[in-house]
């Protein structure tokens, strides 16, 4: 492992993946080392675009670590990894992935994870995403998509906040009987950066519950879009919030939708942008910080 | 150790402060006090650096900051309450208070901050700066802020504003260990519980200052209308 790999691995993952129960390193469209568990196994696919994860029922404090590396300019990786939690298991899931490209070509890493939590199945999902390099196109296009079966819960939190010159980010997830879906988003775009963040949740069964909040900042000339989709088919309850800041040129467009199809359905969208609050900035000029450093701080804590 | 000099402030024809001279010394109390209007949050914004006068000299421990930016002067030793504190999404209280003291905190040391405002330090320091703290609460933790601060001038602006009566009694007893601190307090209130703590109390109307005294000359005064002579009073039963 190089010293790039390293520092790509540890920008995407504040843990060691080696010291998780079990995990699999990809690197250039490769297996780069592997670890299964008693409860844990990973199997990767015939076709070796991807890998099957398979967490035994009744598994507790499990964690898995599947980080992403690209170091190969003009490399374009498509991998399929399906996560399959059994019956009352509890786990952590670290998934994410780091672009390194100096030459002049396209790095892309389009990754499509797939959830099938079974009855009170619990997984707190990570995900996190982060190019470097210097000329080399980054682009990284994450798909989830999550069937979640009756008292399940999913908390998911994606972070994309350095490097990543185009994503197209698409969650899907599908809830049956008192299922509850946790979604935080946080995303910082620059330069000419464009990010796209679809959601569709449906709610298919009775208590069923999801929270998708999304905080995104956009500066320079980039540019962001936030779509939303929840439906809501019976008694449930949806809350999606979007809420964005922009600076300089950058702009962010909102689409949220809504649609109850019962009338026990709850469904809530807010969305706010703008720019940083005046009042903001002069409160914490009267701290002493400079108008930079206080735009710094409020950045940083609304992304954190 | 403050003093302004023929301070002119006008904004859309509007003159709203007129050639204001103040001096203020350490160790002292002060609390500004005057209608609706009269210039009492322009006074302390100029003192603060928020807003620029149009003409006249500000002097802060013998150096002029007339021209000084709002952080320049926050370094030097002057602290704002503001009437409406801010929100943050994502900054935690104890955050804001790191920021103020422009150091780490320990616990102790915060908690020392949030219970001279009345706040227990396990409820507060990791709830964010939001809609989800009440309005006496955000007003509490602005207060601290300032405390958290190392401030020769402590400004507040109207902090009873926004607080309910029952909240305010508590808050009051903030003010008062005040009263005992280094350096100079500067209020603006209507609330005669600030106003029987002042040294001296500064009586604005229409943008200039009627009068400096202790409480009993410059109430008594008021009442006699001798000072706020043209200020219009609703008539309830016109």
């Amino acid at each position: 492992m190089t010293e790039i790999d390293k520092n790509l691995l540890k920008e995407i993952s504040e843990e060691e993946a080696k010291n998780a129960s079990a995990y699999n390193i990809r690197k250039n469209g490769k297996c780069l080392d592997r670890k299964v568990s008693d409860y844990i196994n990973i199997v990767p696919k015939e076709d070796g675009k991807g890998i099957d994860v398979y967490v035994k029922e009744n598994t507790l404090f499990g964690i898995v670590h599947i980080p992403v590396i690209i170091t190969e300019s003009g490399l374009t990786d498509i991998v399929y990894n399906d996560f399959h939690i059994g019956k009352n298991a509890n786990v952590i899931i670290f998934a994410g992935c780091g672009v390194h490209n100096d030459g002049n070509k396209e790095a892309r890493h389009d990754g499509i994870h797939r959830f099938y939590l079974a009855e009170n199945a619990k997984v707190k999902y990570a995900e996190k995403h982060y190019g470097e390099g210097n000329n080399g196109k980054k682009v990284l296009n994450p798909v989830t998509e999550i069937i979640m079966q009756k008292s399940s819960r999913m908390d998911m939190t994606s972070l994309q906040l350095k490097g990543v010159d185009d994503t197209n980010r698409i969650t899907k997830a599908t809830l049956y009987e008192g299922a509850t879906l946790i979604v935080n988003e946080k995303i910082l775009t620059n330069n000419t950066q464009k990010a796209k963040t679809t959601f569709e949740v449906e709610l298919k069964g009775d208590n069923s519950s999801t929270k998708v909040t999304s905080r995104s900042v956009a500066t320079e000339n980039s540019y962001q879009e936030f779509i939303s989709k929840v439906v809501g088919k019976t008694k449930c309850y949806g809350h999606v919030s979007c809420d964005a800041i922009i600076k300089d040129e950058g702009m962010i467009k909102a689409v949220p939708e809504i649609f109850a199809k019962d009338t026990d359905a709850n469904l809530i969208h807010e969305a706010a942008i703008g720019k940083i609050a005046g009042e903001q900035l002069l409160k914490l000029m009267t701290l002493g910080l400079s108008e930079a450093e206080a735009e710094k701080v409020i950045i940083d804590g609304f992304l954190r | 150790m403050l003093e302004l000099k023929n301070i002119n402030f006008s904004r859309d024809g509007k003159k709203i402060l007129d050639n204001v001279n103040l001096k203020l010394d350490l160790k002292k109390f002060y609390v500004v006090t005057g209608p609706n209007g009269s210039g009492k949050s322009t006074l302390a914004k100029i003192i603060m650096g928020i807003l620029k006068p149009d003409s006249g000299v500000i002097i802060f421990n013998g150096e002029n900051i007339t021209d000084k930016s709002i952080n320049e002067r926050a370094k030097m030793g002057i602290g704002y309450a503001f009437q409406t504190p801010a929100l943050f999404k994502g900054i935690t209280v104890y955050d804001l208070l790191v920021l103020a003291a422009n150091k780490k905190l320990t616990k102790v040391e915060t908690c020392d901050y949030l219970s001279k405002v009345g706040l227990c330090a396990n409820e507060y320091l990791n709830r964010e700066i939001s809609n989800n703290l009440s309005g006496g609460e955000l007003k509490r933790i602005e207060i601290a802020s300032v405390l958290a601060k190392k401030n020769i001038l402590r400004i507040f602006d109207e902090p009873e504003a926004g607080i309910d009566l029952w909240s305010f009694h508590n808050l009051a007893q903030v003010f008062k260990t005040l009263t005992k601190e280094e350096g100079i307090t500067l209020i603006i209130s209507h609330q005669e519980r600030i106003l029987n703590m002042a040294d001296e109390i500064i009586l604005i109307n229409k943008g200039k200052i009627k009068k400096i005294g202790q409480k009993d000359e410059v109430m008594s005064d008021i009442f006699k209308g001798n000072l706020l002579k043209g200020v219009k009073i609703c008539d309830r039963n016109r």
